[in-house]
């Protein structure tokens, strides 16, 4: 009978497991922010945005987990648009490190900051 | 022994013969000639009646791209930067010449997505959430068409923490007013998308092949 449940527990951790892959990034907000921002503009602002995102990224940096593509450029895209261009230039470069394929449009983003 | 040796026949054939009697594996000729590394996610053009759609998708569409193996350019900064620029529909942005998205962003491919179902028809005993949608994968460089498929999930919401299953699927970890305004929405087809998003890029023999950024750790 204890055999039986060991069994059960075994198959349903493999299923639990299996319903679960293990995931290449640590994607914390992100998705769900992009969602709020539209779905309810102006609900969070701005500065609330970053403040989750940070944590995110303090989240990741402390788990060893790499972030997602997309992530740091929103990040500093949210930078931007509050006038923290230091803020906004280092997570677009950031974004440029971690993937070389944004280089085009991170160095887009970057000399419109310069402008700005 | 020998009953049951012959049902877990007859089950084995059963899977064997549903799994036949699906669709032949998509002709992958085009996406292993032009193997992409970045793809711009473009924001899906909409045919159901609710205008949540657009946004409601797109929202759930970069994590299995990416967890898939590509770069997925920032799905809200490119909206953003194609509305400053003067194309404020899904539908104008759709049709921005190839050489234009290759000399903005630099991509290798572009995800072109029409969403024809999404919203909720509610009954009396249970409320189906409906999803369907329509991709197509082209190479910035050729214009061929890399790949294309298309999805259609239907979601009871009877059953389970009080009467919305989907809850659990926020229910994940609740952190902030994010999650808060999550938890409220009735929006369930945002997060029926992120099931249908999940099984277009991930269907056995009709998804996206594995990227280059899978094999990296």
């Amino acid at each position: 009978m204890k055999k039986t449940n060991l069994c059960l527990v075994a198959v349903l951790a493999l299923v639990a497991t299996g319903c679960q892959p293990a995931q290449k990034y640590y994607w914390g907000s992100y998705e769900d922010l992009v969602y709020v921002s539209y779905a309810e503009p102006g609900k969070v602002s701005p500065e609330a945005q970053i403040k989750i995102l940070e944590g995110d990224v303090s989240f990741a940096a402390a788990h060893h987990k790499a972030l997602p593509p997309g992530f740091q450029a929103h990040l500093g895209y949210l930078y931007s648009k509050i006038g923290n261009k230091e803020a906004a230039r280092s997570n677009f470069e950031a974004e440029k490190r971690q993937f070389p394929e944004s280089t085009v449009l991170m160095d887009r983003l970057l000399s419109n900051l310069a402008r700005s | 022994m020998r009953k049951a040796i012959t049902i877990l026949a007859a089950l084995g054939l059963l899977v064997l013969g549903s799994g036949c009697a699906s669709r032949a594996p998509y002709d992958y000729s085009n996406f292993k000639a032009h193997p992409p590394k970045s793809i711009v996610v473009l924001p899906p053009t909409n045919q159901s009646p609710d205008v949540k759609a657009t946004y409601g998708y797109l929202s759930t569409m970069t994590m299995p791209i990416a967890e898939k193996g590509y770069y997925v350019y920032p799905v809200a900064v490119v909206d953003e930067y194609m509305k400053e620029n003067g194309l404020p529909s899904a539908t104008e942005m759709q049709s921005v010449p190839l050489q234009k998205i290759q000399e903005v962003f630099g991509a290798d491919a572009v995800l072109y997505t029409n969403v024809t179902q999404y919203g909720t028809r509610y009954a009396v005993l249970d409320s189906i959430t409906e999803v369907s949608a329509t991709g197509k994968l082209v190479d910035v460089r050729s214009g061929v068409t890399l790949w294309d498929g298309s999805v259609k999930i239907a979601q009871g919401m009877n059953g389970g923490s009080g009467g919305n299953p989907i809850a659990a699927l926020i229910a994940k970890a609740i952190v902030s007013i994010v999650n808060q305004i999550l938890a409220n929405s009735t929006d369930y087809a945002h997060q029926v998308s992120a099931i249908a998003n999940a099984q277009l890029v991930n269907e056995k023999d009709h998804g996206l092949l594995d990227g280059p950024y899978l094999a990296v750790r």
